[in-house]
């Protein structure tokens, strides 16, 4: 394992590299088709540069662990809005998720919905592209369009295109208050159709999620709004008159239900391979339809209003591979394959694969950012 | 400010070309007689023009892709078009280029309530796509001063703001897929109505790429339900350093204003001249505004108007009627105008660090006393998006170019206290030669790369954004 503790010796590490590199951070998101590679974590390159409540930005080394991120933060009663995921659990993994791997994996949580992906608040980045050279983009302020967003490329390119050193975000106030509207018993199309209908609505809200068969009690939709304290109460109070049947639960017992749709507990621990699947809200339970129409048996969480699909399936074969993807491909969006062993891993292609103009541009971008092919070869693939 | 030279091989074969254009497209939508094309020589950024070769005005995704082909195989340049208000001069044109105007692309072509998107074909003006939905309660944030004549096309070529980004974000945040056309002529789709487009994040790429990538022909936005109500707050102060603190303290309270805007004394003087909406004569002067019901307004205004009133302003305005909202708005909405009616003027948009505010407004002014000129601030204070506007007489020779050196002085102090060029109007040609003060040699190589990928031959809008010297041998090729 490498594990440089300047920019610059990580810098020199690449550029020195003989062979494929597997470029980590904390390592607890193995996502990806298996990478043959020596380990570079950037995990040492740790700390805080600049935190500016009062101007909302975060300029923070890559490998700072996420924890420290959020306490950081949590001092100054703010908070990351994206709601980082923790993978751990549904993964099976240990160690210590860096903030540098939340922003390669772009991963966000029930907020984005309302607030954002993990791209929308990246303000700012510095890496070190294939060929040992240090380049940065954006900066620490939230206007910016001077030259090309290579931040936003950098989200979610797990490593591919370079290896985050640096990263600024935006963050925001942490709520005064938060609430729940919580209703049991509702089929998939039911409960998208209330999700809907709640988002459509101009009370702010910045969860909308359903579990389906499979969680204690039994199907289980909600609904989440955070603000101040007085006006948590009035929303809660227009959104029940919205939504007949549900109920408002506050405070520890609604951020506790947040948390099981965030890191998608339901499925930890749970045997089989797991999708994550992205559609249009309303096409989320016609997929699941279309899915068990096909024979794929499965089990289904639903968040950002329906348009985010968990599926688990059993591991066999191609892991569903071949029915998720015709059920993406007749409605728009795309399935990744977020969980399953290192050999289906290889064999299956975990990332959507993509049009024949899109992938040659994929690939353009990854061959001259990394003309020798090195930093995680084939992750996307 | 130099342009390339116009290919004497592009210009020879003018004839040629126009023959290959008008046989893929109606005959009213290839302009190409010398009077006709003066009508694209610029955009906002009067200062300078040229007539194009050619203008053409498609009417649909495979009209552009039969333009693109043709310029591709015959190696003319192209310089997409929205509606030309670009004030970064994103739309100039050199003599030896096709303006793809895509004034014709105006359609709705699907707009979803359940889920939450339009989907336009891009020449639509940002406007009118509020417009389409504004009926049923529904609108689309991003909110460009120029929004009643700009397009969507370059709100995404230019990654465009407004006044309320601090909370709905820019154009970016608001864009969920795209269709767009390749110089070679190639259509694709990215992204769609699901939110986060799969695999490496082009659509990310291409907002803000300047047209210089792919020429976006229909975009799906998000759009999202109106707040019940929104009701601003004004006051004064006697120092920008204390308005800034106000800012800071406000954001560290927990409260998310839609806009937090902010004018100096040059600035409210010229609008209260213009347009009388009553403002306190005083160093800085800011309007917050909150969304949400009378009673949520009330919680978040109480929350501002404490801190507001620690710090011994000047003057507070509250608002109890829609009358009083929008004369609070009345003066920032016409500072522009005010501005104009007094002197020509020279919009600039660099961001700082918040923190930074009275140390640019304070050096701000002293390197302008040294040009001889005068600047007036008006700036979306929650975001550091800067708007000084240097006054100055386009007709006094030698004033022009005064006021460009100001302005470039001013932009490199933004960037030197952190900040950057520009916030929401593009680089194009205006801040093109600034590049250098803000990105080392490597950072802009990684930028063209990007382009060397979607456009191999340099021929979309090739003259912008890079300085003409780091890009001229990729231009060459």
């Amino acid at each position: 394992m490498i594990a440089p503790t300047t920019e610059a010796d990580l810098a020199a590490a690449v550029a020195s590299a003989d062979g494929p590199l597997r470029v980590l951070g904390g390592g607890t998101r193995p996502v990806g088709r298996p990478v043959a590679g020596t380990p570079l974590s950037a995990a040492a390159l740790s700390g805080v540069e600049l935190y500016e409540p009062g101007a909302l930005t975060l300029v923070v080394r890559a490998g700072t662990p996420l924890a420290e991120v959020e306490d950081v933060l949590a001092a100054e009663n703010q908070r990351l809005p994206f709601e980082p995921m923790d993978h751990r659990a549904l993964l099976g993994t240990e160690g210590t998720p860096t903030i540098g791997g939340v922003v390669a994996a772009n991963v966000s949580g029930p907020r984005r919905v309302q607030a954002g992906a993990c791209r929308d608040f990246l303000l700012g980045v510095r890496f070190v592209d294939g060929t040992g050279t240090v380049v940065k983009n954006g900066g620490r302020v939230m206007k910016n369009v001077t030259g090309y967003d290579l931040v936003k490329l950098m989200a979610g390119s797990w490593g591919t295109l370079g290896v985050l050193t640096e990263v600024s975000l935006k963050v925001l106030a942490g709520p005064e208050a938060e609430a729940t509207l919580v209703a049991r018993g509702l089929n998939d199309a039911e409960a998208v159709a209330a999700l809907c209908r709640a988002l459509g609505t101009p009370f702010d809200v910045s969860g909308a999620a359903h579990l389906g068969d499979g969680v204690a009690d039994g199907p289980r939709t909600q609904v989440r709004v955070e603000g101040m304290a007085s006006s948590v109460v009035y929303r809660v109070e227009r959104l029940l008159a919205e939504l007949p049947g549900f109920v408002a639960v506050e405070g520890a017992e609604s951020a506790k239900l947040w948390r099981e749709v965030r890191d998608v507990t339901p499925f930890a621990g749970e045997a089989g391979a797991v999708w994550r699947v992205s559609v249009k809200p309303t096409d989320g339970p016609a997929l699941t339809a279309a899915l068990r129409a096909a024979g794929l048996a499965h089990r289904a969480l639903y968040d950002w209003g329906g348009g985010l699909v968990w599926l688990l399936v059993p591991e066999d074969g191609d892991a569903g591979a071949g029915a998720v993807r015709d059920a993406v491909a007749a409605r728009g969006g795309h399935a990744t394959l977020v969980r399953a062993s290192e050999a289906v891993r290889a064999e299956v292609p975990v990332f959507q694969p993509e049009p024949g103009p899109l992938a040659a541009i994929g690939a353009g971008l990854r061959a001259r950012f990394d003309p020798r092919g090195i930093l995680n070869p084939g992750l996307m693939a | 400010m130099d342009m390339p030279d116009p290919r004497a091989a592009v210009l020879s074969k003018k004839a040629n070309l126009v023959e290959r254009l008008q046989a893929v497209l109606p005959a009213d939508a290839v302009i190409h007689e010398a009077q006709e094309v003066l009508a694209y020589e610029c955009d906002a950024l009067t200062a300078y023009r040229c007539p194009p070769l050619a203008a053409v005005l498609p009417s649909s995704t495979e009209e552009v892709a039969a333009v693109l082909r043709i310029c591709h195989e015959e190696g003319v340049p192209v310089v997409p078009r929205g509606s030309g208000t670009s004030l970064a001069g994103g739309a100039l044109p050199t003599a030896d280029s096709v303006i793809l105007g895509v004034a014709r692309l105006t359609e709705v072509l699907e707009t979803d309530y359940d889920n939450r998107f339009i989907r336009v074909q891009a020449g639509r003006t940002n406007l009118s796509v509020t417009g389409a939905v504004e009926a049923d309660d529904f609108f689309y944030a991003p909110d460009p001063s120029s929004q009643l004549a700009c397009a969507i096309a370059g709100n995404i070529g230019m990654n465009s703001g407004g006044a309320h980004c601090l909370k709905y974000g820019v154009t970016t945040n608001n864009l969920l897929g795209v269709t767009a056309v390749m110089m070679d002529g190639t259509v694709v789709e990215i992204g769609g109505a699901h939110l986060d487009a799969g695999g490496l994040d082009l659509l990310g790429l291409i907002c803000g790429s300047e047209g210089q990538l792919a020429l976006v022909t229909e975009a799906t936005l998000r759009i999202l339900r109106k707040p019940e109500g929104a009701r601003p707050v004004l006051m004064g102060y006697n120092s920008s350093e204390v308005a800034g603190r106000v800012v800071s303290e406000i954001i560290k309270a927990g409260i998310l204003p839609v806009a937090i805007e902010f004018m100096d004394r040059p600035c409210i003087r010229a609008t209260e001249d213009f347009a009388g909406a009553g403002y306190p004569d005083c160093e800085a002067l800011l309007i917050v505004e909150v969304e949400g019901s009378d009673a949520e307004i009330d919680a978040q205004l109480g929350v501002i108007l404490q801190i507001a009133r620690k710090h011994d302003p000047v003057a507070i305005r509250e608002s109890e009627s829609a009358e009083e909202s929008a004369r609070i708005w009345l003066g920032r909405k016409s500072a522009f105008g005010a501005m104009g009616q007094i002197n020509d003027y020279m919009c600039l948009d660099g961001t700082i660090p918040v923190d930074k505010l009275p140390e640019v407004l304070r050096r701000t002014a002293e390197m302008a006393a040294g040009y001889g000129l005068e600047v007036a601030n008006v700036f979306h204070a929650g975001d550091g998006n800067m708007h000084p506007l240097i006054l100055f007489d386009a007709n006094a020779p030698g004033e022009l170019e005064k006021c460009e050196a100001l302005g470039a002085d001013i932009l490199r102090l933004c960037v030197e206290v952190g900040g950057c060029l520009t916030g929401e109007h593009g680089v194009g040609v205006e801040k093109r030669d600034l590049m250098s003060d803000q990105f080392a040699p490597e950072d802009m190589e990684a930028q063209m790369r990007v382009k060397d990928v979607f456009d191999s031959a340099w021929l979309l809008n090739p003259a912008k954004v890079f300085p003409l010297a780091v890009s001229a041998a990729r231009r060459a090729a």
